[in-house]
């Protein structure tokens, strides 16, 4: 099926601070499945992307394989985006962010996608803290293959077709803050309030940001007994926090009870503010992050929100010790040491 | 012990002998044997070293083989004229591996077995140990000092001069002068013993020559890592595989020297050891994708793993450079031994109709240059390109032409718009074909605001880069690939033609570390009255030059170091020559192949062939 998108565009717009329209960010028309929980996630980057004024072009979009991977089609139109193979995504956005230090990096994945076959380059894409926004759509199945349980369906849950099933969930999650992801978050694909204000905050994070949305497969996951579900997920969430994120300029306003808010201020001077709801959690502790994440877990509920951010640590390039400059940007006047530098090279060798 | 010396000795040689080290790994051995070496090559004499070592850090052994040719020689060649012995474990095989009258230094420390004896070879026993435990106090230099005991009783009986020792010594312990004394007193040690015990200088001796001129002795991963710095390449990403590993370890070696911003110290490269040889070749896509000189290298091993992401750089036309040093598979099959088996694998790596280029360079030097023009022909092609050495090549020394670099090339980033270009064009297709040579025009990420950008995927799409199921579309786009193969083949660098005109109904093709024992072999065979035409491949695909040169001889042997004869199948299926054309000449047991062994073979075949007399077969080889 072929969709034209319209390009009519009504002159009254809003415009970002660059001079954009939302229009400017959005992508071509989704071929998912209607409802399907991924196409609210696009529509909440889209949003983050035109709220924060960031430049399209200056967006790097990097998947795998699988319904969520093929999502970066359907935002960002303008951006530069990679749909590359099943499970490498982290691999392909390292390499994609070694050579260009200065785009916002996207790496869209799903659970299959990164669970299973990519559990391998999720791991060491944390380890390296490279700066990226790493996003799971997370809905518990494999639907491009037509609804087979993935690693982070949960136990007991029930599939479609009815069966159930009998083994452990892989907890994205836990797993990103065990690992020492520096900034680790969970929302609900149908709460866009609490996503574009993650995303934002993601997007300012100088390291890896996770964030694994819950995000029902409509076709394949949406079943009663399905613990992936819009009403199970529904039913079951609980926020750690009301988050808000505050740009460099503005000024701070604190609508909340002192005591109840917990500040953090990014690599960049940005900040974010958290209402906290939860009251022995502190997202600046990694322990007390992890305690939340199982508590919440043993009383079956789905804690969203921000759930870990840590500010302290340089990213891979900060790591490397890599120019100010792009390494794509440099020229052979850099990079070449040329024909008498050689010379001593040789006499190195005779 | 002088032992039974009842063989006559081959008359006086000068520069022409193989000696070979048996010893134990770890031990130290590595610098005395190149110590060795290194002092025949500074002697002006052509001389060429190969390690054959075991998959093991400790414990078992390990040989060294030098091998001094006076013509320039620098294959490996068979018949050792001098083994020295000091590994018990495989003594026995050691004693056995020396030519008939050829000589045998050991360690006579201990007594050694009558049965060990053999009649027709020349014992040199030196107390090693003794002398060691003797004139040393410390444990490990007593363990040491053993070879460069021996490297010093060599300096006699072959005439190396020992001034040259002293010198490449004190380069050697440079800032750490203290060890150089220690050093000369244990060359002296197995000096002196000789002159005390032995006649010297034996049959077979150095005379100082100067044929070496401005040569180098160095390795082929060192010049790979070396040739990557100056080709540009910006971001590495390795993970380590024997015998790869120095490859990557090199570019980083001289990038830390030479790719350092001097104001403020940062690095003008990335280098990342990798989780997995997936996500090495991952990154090097992720990063040609962005617009960065990217490679990675590897062995046979991890080009299978590679083999999905290889698909997919074909496909979506990314660059991406991949360094194959290649060993001895199948499987995991003999890491650390040599083999040019890999040439399938890596011509058609990953699944559906794919092909890549292929570079194959024999020397350092070459290794230097086509390292740094693959990432030329990477970008230029929007492809993978693979550079094709092997573990004898790529850590094995050898002497070769000095590295050069002209100034006044600049890098050719192929066919890239710029911001100014995208603005003033009309509306941008990725994969239309506007110059009709099959190589479209790329962007790179964050060029243009709002021209320019689209998603690069591995499924089909049609010229401006949306997705399709359309087959027409799908086939349009699959036929645009194959033109763009035919643009590379005249533009892979063109093969060596020995000769200005064939004059021979015979001709040999040969590639990589085969080139040097092909060589001596044509010598061998010309001189007994056989002559053969001669063309080294340097690339995949073949061009025009490779099918002229076929076409104009009645056969052509096809020289590699595989079983299966792999040069000689993409030949046939890349040429569509007939299989009967081209003769195979296969050596595959792990070893370098050796001119012996090619010529013999050539003759055998010309014999039964009935291209070639009975006495004439007998009497060449």
């Amino acid at each position: 099926m072929t969709y034209i998108k319209p390009i009519f565009r009504h002159p009254k717009l809003p415009k970002n601070k660059i001079g954009y329209t939302l229009k400017e960010y959005e992508g071509a028309i989704s071929n998912l499945c209607a409802g399907c929980g991924h196409d609210s996630i696009s529509t909440a980057i889209v949003q983050a992307c035109f709220d924060l004024s960031i430049e399209p072009h200056k967006v790097a979009k990097i998947s795998g394989i699988g319904c969520s991977s093929k999502t970066p089609a359907f935002f960002l139109g303008n951006s530069h985006g990679f749909n590359s193979v099943h499970g490498r995504m982290p691999s392909v956005a390292t390499g994609a962010n070694l050579a260009n230090k200065d785009l916002v990096y996207f790496g869209v994945s799903g659970d299959g996608d990164t669970a299973s076959i990519g559990m391998g380059q999720f791991v060491h894409a944390i380890r390296r803290n490279v700066n990226m926004v790493y996003l799971v759509m997370n809905n518990g199945c494999y639907g491009l293959t037509k609804g087979q349980d993935s690693a982070t369906a949960d136990q007991g849950s029930k599939s479609k077709a009815g069966s159930i099933n009998p083994f452990q969930p892989v907890d994205l999650a836990s797993l990103a803050v065990e690992l020492g992801a520096t900034f680790v978050a969970q929302s609900f694909s149908g709460d866009k309030g609490q996503l574009v204000p993650l995303i934002k905050a993601a997007i300012h994070h100088k390291g890896f940001a996770f964030i694994n949305v819950i995000s029902p497969c409509v076709t394949f996951n949406n079943n009663v007994g399905s613990t992936k579900s819009y009403d199970y997920v529904r039913e079951h969430m609980e926020m750690t926090s009301k988050l808000d994120f505050v740009p460099q300029e503005s000024e701070i306003k604190v609508d909340y009870e002192e005591g109840e808010i917990a500040q953090v201020t990014m690599h960049d001077g940005t900040r974010l503010q958290l209402h906290k709801l939860e009251n022995e959690w502190d997202p600046k502790d990694r322990l007390s992050a992890m305690n939340a994440i199982q508590r919440a877990r043993a009383k079956e509920e789905i804690i969203t929100g921000l759930l870990y951010v840590e500010t302290r640590f340089g990213d891979l390039h900060d790591i490397l010790g890599t120019s100010d400059i792009p390494l794509n940007k440099l020229t052979a006047k850099e990079l070449n040491p040329g024909g008498a530098a050689l010379v001593e090279i040789n006499n190195g060798f005779n | 012990m002088s032992g039974a010396i009842n063989q006559v000795s081959r008359p006086s040689q000068v520069n022409d002998f193989v000696v070979r080290f048996a010893n134990v790994n770890g031990t130290g051995s590595a610098s005395a044997n190149f110590l060795f070496a290194k002092a025949i090559f500074r002697m002006g004499i052509p001389v060429t070293p190969k390690n054959i070592f075991p998959s093991n850090i400790q414990g078992l052994p390990t040989w060294y083989e030098v091998r001094v040719s006076e013509k320039g020689y620098l294959g490996r060649r068979e018949g050792i004229d001098l083994v020295v012995a000091v590994n018990a474990q495989s003594f026995e095989k050691d004693i056995q591996s020396v030519r008939a009258g050829g000589y045998l230094i050991y360690d006579s420390t201990k007594k050694m077995h009558n049965n060990l004896i053999r009649e027709d070879i020349h014992y040199l026993g030196i107390p090693m140990m003794e002398m060691c435990n003797t004139h040393f106090t410390d444990p490990r230099q007593r363990q040491l000092f053993k070879n460069i005991i021996y490297v010093g009783a060599l300096s006699v009986l072959l005439s190396i001069e020992f001034e040259v020792l002293e010198t490449l010594l004190a380069e050697q312990f440079a800032g750490k002068e203290k060890l150089i004394a220690p050093n000369i007193k244990a060359l002296k040690l197995g000096a002196n013993y000789v002159l005390e015990q032995f006649q010297y200088p034996l049959d077979f001796h150095l005379q100082r020559r100067d044929l070496v001129k401005s040569k180098i002795l160095v390795d082929g991963n060192t010049a790979c890592g070396l040739g990557a710095v100056y080709g540009g390449a910006t971001v590495v990403a390795w993970y380590p595989i024997t015998p790869s590993t120095s490859v990557a370890e090199a570019f980083d070696k001289f990038a830390g020297k030479l790719r350092v911003d001097k104001v403020t110290g940062k690095k003008n490269y990335a280098i990342v050891q990798a989780e997995d040889e997936l996500a090495a070749i991952g990154m090097v896509i992720g990063a040609n994708w962005n617009g960065a000189r990217s490679f990675t290298a590897t062995s046979g091993p991890g080009v299978s793993l590679m083999n999905e992401f290889i698909g997919l750089s074909y496909f979506a036309e990314v660059p991406a450079v991949l360094v194959d040093v290649q060993r001895a598979g199948p499987s995991t099959g003999m890491p650390t031994r040599t083999q040019q088996s890999d040439v399938l694998l890596a011509a058609y790596a990953s699944h559906g109709d794919t092909k890549h280029i292929l570079l194959f360079p024999s020397t350092p030097k070459e290794c230097f240059e086509l390292t740094a023009k693959s990432f030329e022909l990477a970008e230029y092609l929007q492809t993978l390109v693979v550079l094709m050495t092997d573990l004898d090549l790529g850590m094995n020394d050898h002497m070769s032409e000095p590295f050069e670099w002209d100034d006044n090339h600049e890098y050719n980033r192929g066919k890239v718009l710029t911001e100014e270009e995208l603005e003033n064009m009309g509306r941008y297709g990725r994969y239309l074909d506007v110059d009709g040579d099959g190589i479209p025009y790329r962007t790179i990420p964050g060029t243009h605001p709002t021209k320019g950008g689209f998603t690069t995927r591995g499924t089909s799409r049609d010229e401006y880069a949306a997705y399709t199921e359309d087959n027409k579309a799908y086939q349009r786009n699959m036929e645009r690939l194959l033109a763009k193969w035919e643009t590379a083949r005249e533009l892979v660098p063109a093969p060596e033609v020995y000769h200005e005109a064939n004059q021979h109904n015979f001709g040999i093709l040969f590639y990589g570390t085969s080139t040097y024992s092909s060589e001596e072999a044509k010598d061998i065979l010309e001189a007994k009255g056989i002559g053969l035409d001669a063309v080294r491949i340097k690339a995949f695909p073949f061009n025009a030059t490779v099918k002229d040169f076929i076409a104009s001889h009645q056969q052509v042997f096809v020289i590699e170091q595989n079983r299966d004869a792999q040069l000689r199948s993409l030949l046939m299926m890349d040429l569509s020559i007939a299989p009967e054309k081209l003769v195979p000449v296969l050596n595959f047991d792990g070893m370098p192949i050796t001119a012996d062994f090619i010529a013999k073979s050539i003759a055998s075949h010309l014999f039964q062939e009935k291209h070639l007399q009975h006495d004439l077969y007998q009497t060449h080889i």
